[in-house]
């Protein structure tokens, strides 16, 4: 085993992308990530075979991983919201034509061009699809710096073995925090098998298409349902969470990234006053744990979501109780990160005053 | 045991170094830590900081509600986390710069005329190292050695300024062994 080194989130992403055989980066600078992509352009250059481009914009960007992909090669762009929003397209392109890709969303406020300090404001986003049609991306909520590292590798995994694009969702926080990281081994990437849809040339064997048109609607109709039992399998296979203190919880946070970070600080206080408050923590967020959540209302009947948000992954959490337990929300969307104070005050408030009437008074 | 601190100033005045080489002394003498850094529109002149926590356990929040260390190294920041440090917890002054003095009676305050003692050093950038210096003396949260070791880490392939950031660490530490 490596060992522990101090490395920005940002970094941790980079390195861990390179050692999971990542042959191609493209990427285009915005706040608060250009420490990968610039991390990117310098480590990239130190290995044969590896390409880094600043591309002249999001779109060409995101279709050079697209053509990097089809190619063969584990390929990766990062950007922030507003310049994830311009990648949808291309995002699109790869769940339709199943192509393997790996992008990192470092979520800033929005909406619009908002503010380069860490939110949660593009959950929907990122699990609704963001681009047009029936379509789904795998969502990774990394919420430590080792995570960062893991779910790096597991994102190329993943892509990999489902050919589906990818998304690692940080942000601000997460990308500028640093913590001790163990990083995963390297791998060579000549050493990783091939794919038998790739184009690297027909000599000696069929041609091969990869597209995702199809103008007829009953061929058409059997891709959408090949592609739902795609991600039925991929829910059954790798939908992953975290129970934290939820034996003997009479309630429980639900929280990913950043805010989960915060809400364990808030739960070790709330513990500390004999509260009996848990933690479910998704670290995938498509596929979410929707079977757990719903597992857990059998023993609990209050959930409180906190988000860097509105209330986004809120839905999600009342989809999955269908009415069986209670959902309070406590939202803190624009950049501000609550402390973990404000998040037991709040939890606390919300604790004592389960089962009385008037509940529902906020 | 966990600390939680945070260290603010000026941008220019190495309060993000301050941090990083702290929580990187810390990590190498075997704890848990988290490193971090306020990040917005930062420019020299502006305002920065960063929060760091030094555990043997696990770290949840790396946010700090309330910190049991503040460093201050201009007005704006003690006027701005002066309220927020735990009781009985230490705020460490740049008094060079500071020329007000702390409302709280329930924490402890220790003035260090950084600038003063870096013209001693002989050098007025090493005034973030002279404050490490004296915080790590007063908390013990890692030693002398410890720093330098990773001092000599992160100045690798720019030896030239160890020794001027190496005697502002001794210049720190002895100031508050006087003191």
């Amino acid at each position: 085993m490596s060992e522990k080194v101090l490395m920005r989130g940002t970094h941790v992403i980079g390195e861990a992308a390179i050692r999971a055989g990542c042959r191609f980066y493209a990427g285009y600078p915005i706040t608060p990530q250009n420490e990968l992509t610039e991390y990117m352009a310098a480590q990239m250059a130190r290995y044969p075979g590896r390409v880094f481009i600043q591309a002249e914009s999001e779109l060409s960007a995101i279709n050079m991983v697209i053509g990097a992909s089809m190619a063969g090669a584990r390929a990766m762009t990062s950007s922030s919201s507003p310049g994830i929003s311009l990648k949808q397209e291309g995002i699109s392109y790869l769940a339709g034509q199943e192509l393997p890709a790996v992008i990192v969303n470092t979520v800033r406020g929005g909406p619009g061009l908002g503010n380069i300090a860490p939110t949660q404001g593009d959950y929907f986003q990122a699990t609704r699809g963001g681009g047009h049609g029936d379509y789904r991306t795998i969502v990774l909520a990394p919420y430590s710096g080792q995570e960062l590292a893991d779910l790096t590798v597991k994102a190329f995994e993943y892509a990999d073995r489902y050919r589906n694009p990818v998304m690692i969702l940080a942000d601000g926080m997460m990308g500028q925090m640093m913590e001790p990281v163990v990083l995963p081994e390297p791998i060579d990437p000549v050493t990783l098998p091939k794919g038998d849809y790739i184009l690297d040339g027909a000599k000696g064997r069929p041609s091969r298409l990869v597209k995702s048109l199809y103008l007829d609607p009953p061929v058409m109709e059997e891709h959408n349902w090949k592609l739902f039992r795609k991600y039925q399998q991929i829910a059954r296979e790798i939908t992953t969470w975290e129970d934290f203190m939820i034996e003997d919880a009479k309630l429980v946070i639900v929280a990913y990234g950043t805010c989960a970070r915060i809400a364990k600080g808030a739960i070790r206080r709330l513990r500390e006053m004999d509260l009996k408050v848990g933690m479910l923590r998704p670290i995938t967020l498509y596929p979410f744990p929707s079977k757990p959540m719903k597992e857990l209302t059998l023993k609990v009947k209050s959930f409180l979501v906190i988000e860097l948000s509105t209330g986004q992954m809120l839905e999600d959490v009342r989809l999955a109780v269908e009415g069986r337990a209670k959902v309070h929300f406590y939202g803190r969307p624009g950049g501000v990160v609550p402390t973990p104070d404000e998040i037991a005050k709040h939890t606390n408030l919300i604790y004592h005053r389960q089962g009385l009437e008037g509940e529902d008074y906020e | 045991m966990t600390k939680k601190m945070i260290f603010a100033g000026f941008g220019g005045q190495g309060v993000l170094m301050m941090g990083y080489l702290l929580a990187l002394s810390a990590m190498r003498d075997g704890k848990n830590v988290t490193y971090l850094p306020a990040y917005g529109a930062e420019v020299r002149g502006g305002t920065a900081n960063c929060t760091v926590v030094v555990s043997d356990e696990e770290i949840y929040s790396p946010v700090a509600s309330s910190p049991d260390y503040v460093v201050v190294m201009n007005k704006p920041s003690l006027k701005k986390y002066e309220g927020t440090i735990a009781p009985g917890g230490i705020l460490f002054i740049n008094s060079s710069l500071v020329d007000i003095e702390p409302n709280r009676t329930d924490i402890q305050a220790l003035k260090i005329p950084v600038n003063e003692l870096a013209k001693e050093v002989g050098s007025d950038r090493a005034i973030n190292m002279i404050m490490l210096g004296a915080f790590v003396e007063k908390t013990g949260l890692t030693s002398l050695d410890s720093l330098e070791a990773s001092l000599r880490y992160v100045t690798k392939g720019k030896e030239k300024f160890m020794e001027i950031n190496k005697k502002g660490l001794i210049k720190g530490s002895e100031f508050v062994k006087r003191s």
